[in-house]
């Protein structure tokens, strides 16, 4: 598609639905140039960093799962793991393994929202899940259905479906029974064929084609696939230990908007499923890389529309891996620890973790017990720079098909990434053109 | 007074869409829901928009000046506004920055970029329009929002216990955290959670808000007895009630 010169461009689409958060597209396109494109952030700021000063630290993790109600277990094992680094607390395989399980739930549970309900009805053409609901009802059951189980996994695990109670610095305050374990169990294996019938349903969908390569960074452990600790890799080739997340992260103010931006060997990178499946292809679940054959995936992918098969194929895996975790616990049984105590009352100690959208960071100082510095940078801060970089390469592709396609193509382009704009806790509000 | 299909919108304000979370699991577990009400819009999960609607929950707190304008909309196009959740009931964990100073909270986050961005004090819905009901809680309570829907579909007002969640942790038969020397506020706090975070072993945190005339000198006490530190006390306060300890008739409370 050639750009044509002379026509004039004017996007200005307030507050994007099937998102969460606020976020406005913006473009100015005129005689050939593009003299804007961004995605605003209008999200109202929440300080949370500047809030957790001066807490005690056991609240941080409570405070912290509060930024996001989508990706809060997330946020909160982050925050676990930041304090416990600075205060030399080990916790046991067995706690690592239910916050791992827990962490599994809400990415299923994230994934399915985002796939079925916010951008499936993209793919159908209708407006939403409701039409879809009279339309295809087979698919909105099918997701209801898959919800519940990974929003029960949660809530089995944590206490709430969000919101987390029961996972604590150490350990956890509360285990849930064998029999609830195995029904869990249960209907994760009976999960299978929804996962199927997901695989197939998208195998006939069409996304947009639209390439454009960019550094993917993702954790990465040996041997597993990594949710939670590790070290970050780039595709582009180098590796940091999570504690120099600074120098990965790289917050930059930009010219063209007051949105911090994230850089790291380019102008930005990418997080999240598509980011993931790149890095971590090797350690999927074999389930999971079969299900990618069949949605014809293969790494290294470079259309951004695609994160939307990387986070099924990433479905499969949770499953798969969730049901391994639990046939281990079901097996072994839990043994009723008592959380893990400090060793030290200060220290300073970053944590990290694959949230649904990508790497989440969180590092704290603690000083006696208390919280005297905070810091959280999210999976859609780090990808606003590389979601704008598509939108600019997007436009000239797209706008000689018209006004309304090239919205619709940027719409789908943004909710391709799932931003998650409510906990862009860096992102600022730009108001202009 | 209400039609049979009342129709229905979500707003959000400053949150964390928690409790627009707990919306949809609510309607997962009760599809049929989606009959006895006509959802007509809810930016989260759809494109379509409303001019008018029987019933508005809105979520989160109002943060910014622009905020007023869409809250005063929302209260002219319903007939009942319900806030949903902490952040719109009582300010929510949002309401923490009011101890401090706006500009402080803004160069501690945003640095040099500081003044690119409005904010303010933190409210509740309630001090900006005018409100019908509330559902308390960081997030609702699923099946509270339930019951309000069928209470709202009949035409009469959602039930709010205003007893303190050491009722249902008494009847729940659970080992008092308080007791064992453990901070919580379940004396202070409305039930209606089913002592959810006694019973796994966590003190409450006050995320339902405060009964009316909560005995707070006597909760200072009971903590200074159990060897919990004031300091313990006020910054477990802090998370949830900053908002109504600062604006409601307990200054009886002194802090020292
Ligand atoms: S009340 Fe809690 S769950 Fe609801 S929006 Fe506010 S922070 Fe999120
Ligand atoms: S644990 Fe808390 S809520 Fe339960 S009885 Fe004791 S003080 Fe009350
Ligand atoms: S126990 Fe307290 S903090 Fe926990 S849900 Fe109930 S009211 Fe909220």
């Amino acid at each position: 598609m050639k750009a044509v010169k002379t026509k004039a461009i004017q996007i200005d689409i307030q507050h994007l639905t099937r998102a969460e958060g606020h976020g406005n597209i913006v473009v100015d396109f005129d005689n050939g140039e593009l003299n804007k494109c961004a995605l605003e952030i209008v999200e109202a700021p929440r300080f949370f960093e500047a809030l957790m000063r001066g807490k005690p630290y056991r609240q941080a993790s409570h405070i912290a799962s509060r930024i996001c109600g989508i990706c809060a277990v997330t946020h909160a094992t982050a925050s676990l793991r930041a304090s416990e680094k600075a205060l030399g607390i080990v916790p046991s395989p067995q706690t690592t393994r239910l916050r791992k399980l827990n962490i599994l739930g809400e990415m299923l549970d994230s994934h399915i929202l985002h796939v079925y309900m916010l951008v499936a009805p993209d793919l159908l053409e209708v407006g939403s899940v409701i039409p879809l609901a009279s339309s295809a009802p087979e698919l909105v059951l099918r997701a209801l259905k898959m919800k519940k189980v990974a929003g029960d996994l949660c809530q089995l695990i944590g206490g709430r479906h969000t919101h987390p109670i029961s996972m604590v610095t150490g350990g956890f305050t509360h285990y849930p029974s064998r029999e609830s374990l195995v029904e869990l169990y249960d209907r994760l294996v009976d999960l299978r064929h929804e996962m199927d019938a997901t695989v197939d349903t998208f195998q006939d969908l069409h996304f947009p084609e639209f390439e454009n390569e960019t550094e993917y960074l993702a954790l990465h452990t040996e041997g597993e696939y990594c949710l939670i600790d590790g070290e970050i890799i780039s595709s582009d080739g180098g590796s940091w230990p999570v504690e120099e997340y600074l120098e990965v992260t790289n917050e930059t103010v930009v010219h063209h908007s007051t949105a911090k931006h994230s850089r790291n060997q380019r102008r930005s990178y990418l997080v999240g499923a598509l980011a993931r499946f790149n890095i971590n292809f090797a350690d999927l679940h074999p389930k999971a890389r079969s299900a990618a054959s069949a949605l014809d995936l293969k790494p290294k992918c470079v259309n951004p529309y695609l994160n939307t098969v990387a986070q099924i194929v990433e479905m499969v895996h949770c499953v798969e891996e969730a049901i391994a975790i639990l046939t281990r616990i079901t097996r072994e049984g839990l043994s009723v620890e008592l959380p893990v105590v400090q060793k030290r009352p200060s220290g300073e100690g970053v944590g990290a973790c694959e949230a649904p959208r990508g790497t989440l960071y969180h590092h704290y100082a603690i000083q006696d017990e208390t919280i005297s510095f905070a810091n959280c940078i999210t999976p859609t801060a780090q990808n606003l720079a590389n979601i704008e970089a598509d939108m600019r390469a997007l436009v000239p592709q797209f706008c000689g098909q018209g006004k309304e396609t090239l919205s619709r193509h940027l719409e789908m382009l943004v909710r391709a990434y799932d931003p998650c704009i409510s906990c862009s806790t860096h992102a600022l509000e730009v108001r202009f053109i | 007074m209400m039609k049979s299909a009342p129709t229905v919108a979500f707003f959000d304000f400053a949150g964390c869409e928690g409790c627009q979370l707990t919306v949809l699991d609510a309607l997962q577990t009760h599809p049929d829901l989606l009959s006895a009400i006509e959802i007509v819009e809810f930016r989260e999960a759809m494109s379509e928009k409303a001019d008018s609607y029987d019933v508005a929950f809105v979520e989160g707190s109002c943060t910014r000046e622009s905020d007023e304008t869409r809250l005063r909309r929302i209260r002219d196009q319903a007939t009942i506004v319900v806030a949903l959740g902490a952040c719109a009931h009582t300010g929510g964990v949002n309401a923490m920055r009011n101890d401090h100073e706006i500009d402080n909270l803004k160069r501690v986050v945003y640095a040099d970029a500081f003044d690119h961005f409005e904010a303010h004090q933190t409210r509740p819905i309630s001090e900006v329009i005018r409100i019908d009901a509330f559902l308390p809680g960081c997030p609702i309570d699923r099946e509270e929002f339930i019951r309000a829907v069928k209470a709202l579909c009949l035409g009469r007002m959602p039930v709010i216990p205003e007893v303190p969640v050491c009722m249902e942790c008494k009847l729940s038969e659970n080992a008092c955290l308080l007791q064992q020397g453990k901070p919580c506020l379940g004396p202070i706090t409305r039930a209606g959670c089913g002592a959810l975070c006694p019973s796994l072993g966590v003190g409450c945190e006050g995320c339902r808000g405060m009964i009316p005339n909560p005995n707070l000198e006597a909760l200072e006490t009971i903590f200074s007895q159990k060897r919990c530190s004031p300091r313990e006390l006020r910054s477990m306060l802090s998370l949830f009630l900053t908002h109504p300890l600062q604006s409601e008739e307990v200054t009886a409370y002194e802090s020292s």
